[in-house]
């Protein structure tokens, strides 16, 4: 079943009257439970495409489906809230909120998505249990190591139950140690739960473990490699 | 977990920085209200003084009298008229007057004057008239002496003892003429006011201008000057169109007038103070919004409507605010409190120079909760300007722009 359906989109910039294409005529679709790596050097046009597969950015042309919904017929707070309700979000730099606990951040989604609190609690401590942070609920970010942030946030992408989570170089801020892991649970995840990844990224290690990987070049595809599963 | 727990850890991420946001509001707020309390308190008792040492709050007079001040435009005051006077709410005393202009002669001298007929009793208890007696007596009820300011007397060359031949213009056009002997000189603070004539009992006064049971007014002391209007439209209305019920600040408008210059200058310090507020806290806001910019975007980008984020935002600018406002309070009421039952004395220089004007010589303050509430109401609005600035930010929010900062 596709989840994404990504029809010859381009993303142009004018940077001093040049125009750059970030991404220039892309085709791509995505299957539940995917487990896909975009890679490519940087300027390759990886972020910028992730960011439109996101709802972040809006295409120059071209048109993304969703679970069957355009993008661009999604409007302010819809879109938002079809963020909320279909993608899950990693960031490199983690970003969780600073002033709430791990368990605090994971549960933040779903209090916006108006789920009870038990439910919300179970759930929550279930994830975070999942990632390996069952101890380490009450910790804010800042008494957290950068992996342990990595994982609730992975937490907090999942909570929600999305249709896939986009990773933006999810690994590039950790250690040897906690990318393995990191990247242990979320294969895992996808293995078990068939829930769908799409990272962009540098890392060998990523690549290593993808299932699809996606070359970007000035903002086209050159080569998407579908790798056969052990 | 809900919005303003996060609004509230929000504003204790960085201690330091909000400490000095509250504590720049705590120093205005607590500056402002003492500032407020003392000008308020200073002007009730500046217009008590005044207010006690001739006009009253309220005077009630013949319709015409304020515009022609002449023995004609004299009313009788009825039992019915004193009855409505002294039972209405928030009357304490009240005294009849009659007064008109008089020629004083003593020997070859004469000058012009007013000539005031008081009830010697009712009057000194509104006016404290006989503290001003500089030498001689006081008059009794019904007394046939006179009492001469000061300025009067040494222009007639007037002694205790001396008969001063008055000579005016009586009721409808009788003719008035009669000797009175000087029974004491008064001296007032005020030389205006050592200027003014002669006083003498009002029986007399109506015998001299051939005004039986006349006077030209009825001075109404209340309870305290903030009954003012209440108490004038009260008996305003129930005297009708035949009497004319003027207050103080009518009489003497050139006390209102200078009470409002006064507080004009205290509303350029206030202005001063809430401006430290504004940017105290605007500061903060600017801070708090700008150094968050990527976190702002996270949230958005992981589902949170703009119009919530902006309430978070909202909601930490008016923390700010009421705490400042409400640690500024927390300080300022009990000094104030105490300052309301124990007022500053003056130096006493400062306070020779007050007590021969006849005002009491210390700095006095109001305890009226109309200020605070105004404080507190300026406060909230300055707050509330502010917290445009980051609901704005979170409602024009880029996000791509945000997750790249």
């Amino acid at each position: 079943m596709k989840v994404i359906d990504i029809k010859n989109i381009t993303k142009t910039y004018t940077d001093s009257e040049v125009e750059v294409h970030a991404v220039n005529g892309v085709n791509l679709s995505f299957e539940q439970g995917e487990f896909a790596a975009i890679v490519g050097p940087s300027g390759s046009g990886k972020t910028t495409l992730l960011n439109m597969l996101g709802g972040l950015d809006t295409p120059t042309s071209g048109e993304i489906h969703i679970g069957g919904t355009n993008m661009a017929s999604l409007k302010g707070s819809q879109l938002i809230d079809f963020r909320l309700y279909n993608i899950g979000f990693v960031f490199q730099a983690y970003n969780l909120i600073p002033v709430l606990t791990a368990k605090e951040n994971a549960e933040f989604i779903l209090q916006m998505q108006g789920i009870p609190k038990k439910e919300r609690e179970t759930r929550v401590v279930e994830l975070l249990t999942a990632v390996g942070l069952g101890d380490r609920l009450d910790s804010r970010p800042s008494k957290l190591s950068g992996g342990q942030q990595q994982r609730v946030a992975v937490a907090r992408a999942l909570a929600s139950k999305p249709k896939f989570i986009l990773a933006d170089e999810p690994t590039a801020n950790l250690d040897s140690n906690s990318t393995e892991n990191l990247l242990d649970i979320m294969e895992e995840l996808n293995r078990e739960e068939k829930i769908t990844f799409i990272f962009s990224t540098h890392d060998a290690r990523v690549v290593k473990k993808a299932h699809r990987v996606i070359t970007l070049e000035d903002g086209k595809i050159i080569s998407d490699e579908v790798k056969a599963i052990h | 977990m809900n919005y303003s727990k996060v609004a509230w850890r929000n504003i204790w991420r960085n201690k330091s920085r909000t400490v000095i946001t509250v504590l720049a509001i705590v120093v205005a707020v607590f500056l402002s209200s003492i500032m407020t309390s003392m000008q308020e308190g200073t002007y009730s008792r500046m217009i008590d003084n005044v207010v006690k040492f001739y006009t009253g709050y309220l005077q009630v007079h013949h319709p015409d009298y304020w515009e022609k001040k002449t023995i004609n435009n004299t009313f009788i005051p009825t039992d019915t008229l004193l009855q409505v006077i002294s039972q209405t709410s928030g009357v304490t005393r009240y005294a009849e007057r009659l007064e008109s202009f008089t020629l004083l002669s003593v020997g070859d001298q004469t000058r012009g004057g007013a000539l005031i007929g008081i009830d010697p009793v009712r009057e000194n208890e509104i006016t404290n008239l006989s503290h001003w007696i500089d030498t001689g007596a006081y008059l009794k009820p019904h007394d046939d002496g006179l009492l001469l300011t000061s300025n009067v007397a040494k222009s007639l060359g007037a002694q205790l003892g001396d008969t001063l031949v008055l000579i005016s213009q009586g009721y409808h056009g009788a003719s008035a003429a009669g000797l009175f002997p000087v029974k004491g000189i008064i001296r007032f603070a005020s030389p205006q006011l050592n200027n003014l004539g002669a006083y003498i009992d009002i029986t007399r006064a109506r015998e001299f201008f051939s005004a039986y049971d006349r006077a030209t007014s009825v001075v109404i002391l209340l309870e305290n000057q903030d009954l003012t209007n209440e108490v004038h439209s009260q008996i305003a209305q129930t005297l009708g169109s035949r009497f004319s019920v003027k207050s103080w600040n009518e009489i003497q408008p050139e006390i209102q007038q200078m009470i409002d210059a006064d507080r004009s200058g205290g509303v350029v310090m206030k202005v001063i103070l809430y401006l430290i507020i504004a940017f105290g806290i605007f500061g903060t806001v600017i801070m708090m919004v700008s150094e968050r910019k990527r976190e702002l975007g996270v949230m958005v980008a992981v589902g949170m409507r703009k119009g919530r984020l902006a309430t978070i935002l909202l909601l930490e600018t008016l923390y700010l605010g009421l705490i400042g406002v409400a640690v500024g309070f927390a300080f300022s009421m009990p000094l104030i409190a105490y300052f309301v039952k124990h007022p500053i004395p003056l130096p006493s220089e400062v306070a020779k120079s007050y007590e021969t004007f006849g005002i009491e010589a210390a700095l006095y303050f109001s305890g009226n909760s109309i200020i605070f509430i105004r404080q507190i109401s300026i406060v909230f609005i300055i707050t509330l300007i502010i917290s445009l600035y980051p609901v704005l930010k979170a409602l024009n929010l880029k996000l791509t722009k945000s997750l790249r900062a």
